[in-house]
């Protein structure tokens, strides 16, 4: 299964500034886990320390956050859309 | 109420909109709506819709304008350094239409006085710089039952999202908790590019203005996400959490609480 992972700006150091980066896994513990092999420490960055995504941080396989399908067990496909959306609070202050 | 022949003059433009018309002018000018933070979010916002006609603007800011603020906040002028945020937005505002009502609040909103606040105005703009405040708003208006328009900004990144109380996810079902201090920069950590609290801000008026006029598609159950350096807009689904602790099933916040812990950050001046 092939992929295709959106990087929120935040995390693109990590991706070497790639704001878009082909990903595989059955479902996204699987994705997390390729990605973390090739960026590593970008893992710690998505999930805690039990491996659950974080709270302040969505996973959207094309438009659905995965928190209302199954989580980390979410199945994917090829040609997913896969991003990730951390909050932000800055309001330009 | 009938248009008087001055107003029909200066909002020509909009009133011939078969979907705004008198009736739609009319629905603006009784609107009232609190738009917290006269920053880079507040101030696109905040003069939209006072150049449109939204008959009662609330602005909430405890701040001063800074010289470091002209850069996006486009409420404020060099003469104004110094100055109350919101002396200076009202001053700008009521000098584009005098036609409304701009109710200065020089305070930050805590949660023993946002419900106090919120009660008088039929929607509320968040345009505010931190989580702690974000969540209290959140909260404030599922709470009191007031339509929420939400922006965020970051960079080059801008997230948007209308919340409608009991019909629609509200902030906390697209992000349960806020990140603990210090893990998400803010902006005057890590930058804004001015152009995008404009594009944030002015997507937030849009928003109120279809809310008041009951046109369109809002952006409720959907969150918008802009990257400037794509010139991308991108939309996710946001369903209504019935594990939500505000406006789930079983609430666990059924009164305000301060997210002080939240607030190191804030310590050191605002984003």
């Amino acid at each position: 299964m092939q992929a295709t992972l959106k990087v929120p700006t935040p995390l693109q150091k990590l991706t070497k500034n790639q704001a878009e980066v082909k990903v595989s896994g059955a479902n996204i513990r699987e994705l997390i886990e390729d990605l973390e092999k090739r960026f590593p420490g970008i893992k710690e960055r998505i999930c805690d320390e039990t491996g659950k995504i974080r709270r302040f941080i969505n996973i959207y396989v094309n438009e659905e956050d995965v928190r209302f399908l199954q989580q980390e067990e979410t199945p994917l496909k090829d040609g997913d859309e896969i991003s990730i959306i951390p909050a932000i609070a800055g309001g330009g202050h | 109420m009938e248009l008087r022949e001055d107003q029909i003059e200066r909002y020509s433009r909009q009133i011939i909109l078969p979907e705004l018309g008198g009736e739609g002018q009319e629905k603006l000018l009784n609107a009232s709506i609190l738009v917290i933070g006269a920053g880079g979010l507040g101030s696109p916002c905040a003069l939209y819709l006072a150049s449109a006609g939204v008959g009662k603007i609330g602005i909430v800011d405890s701040d001063r304008v800074e010289l470091n603020n002209l850069q996006r906040q486009i409420l404020h002028s060099i003469k104004d350094v110094g100055r109350a945020k919101v002396e200076s937005a009202k001053d700008r505002l009521s000098g584009i239409n005098d036609d409304v009502e701009i109710v200065p609040y020089n305070i930050r909103v805590n949660s023993e006085n946002i419900l106090d606040i919120i009660k008088d105005y039929d929607g509320v703009v968040d345009g505010s710089d931190n989580f702690p405040t974000r969540y209290l708003v959140n909260d404030a208006c599922v709470l009191s039952r007031k339509q929420l328009f939400h922006g965020g900004i970051l960079r080059f990144d801008g997230q948007a999202i209308t919340i409608l109380p009991g019909t629609s996810a509200c902030y906390r079902c697209l992000f349960p908790e806020p990140p603990p201090p210090g893990v998400i920069p803010s902006c005057q950590e890590a930058g804004i590019l001015g152009a995008v609290a404009g594009i944030i801000g002015t997507i937030q008026a849009n928003e109120v203005l279809k809310c008041i006029l009951g046109i369109g598609d809002l952006l409720a159950g959907k969150l918008l996400i802009f990257n400037a350096l794509d010139s991308s807009f991108r939309q996710v689904k946001v369903p209504q959490d019935p594990k939500c602790p505000v406006c789930g099933e079983n609430p666990t916040v059924t009164k305000l609480i301060d997210y002080e812990e939240f607030c190191s950050l804030r310590k050191n001046k605002e984003g």
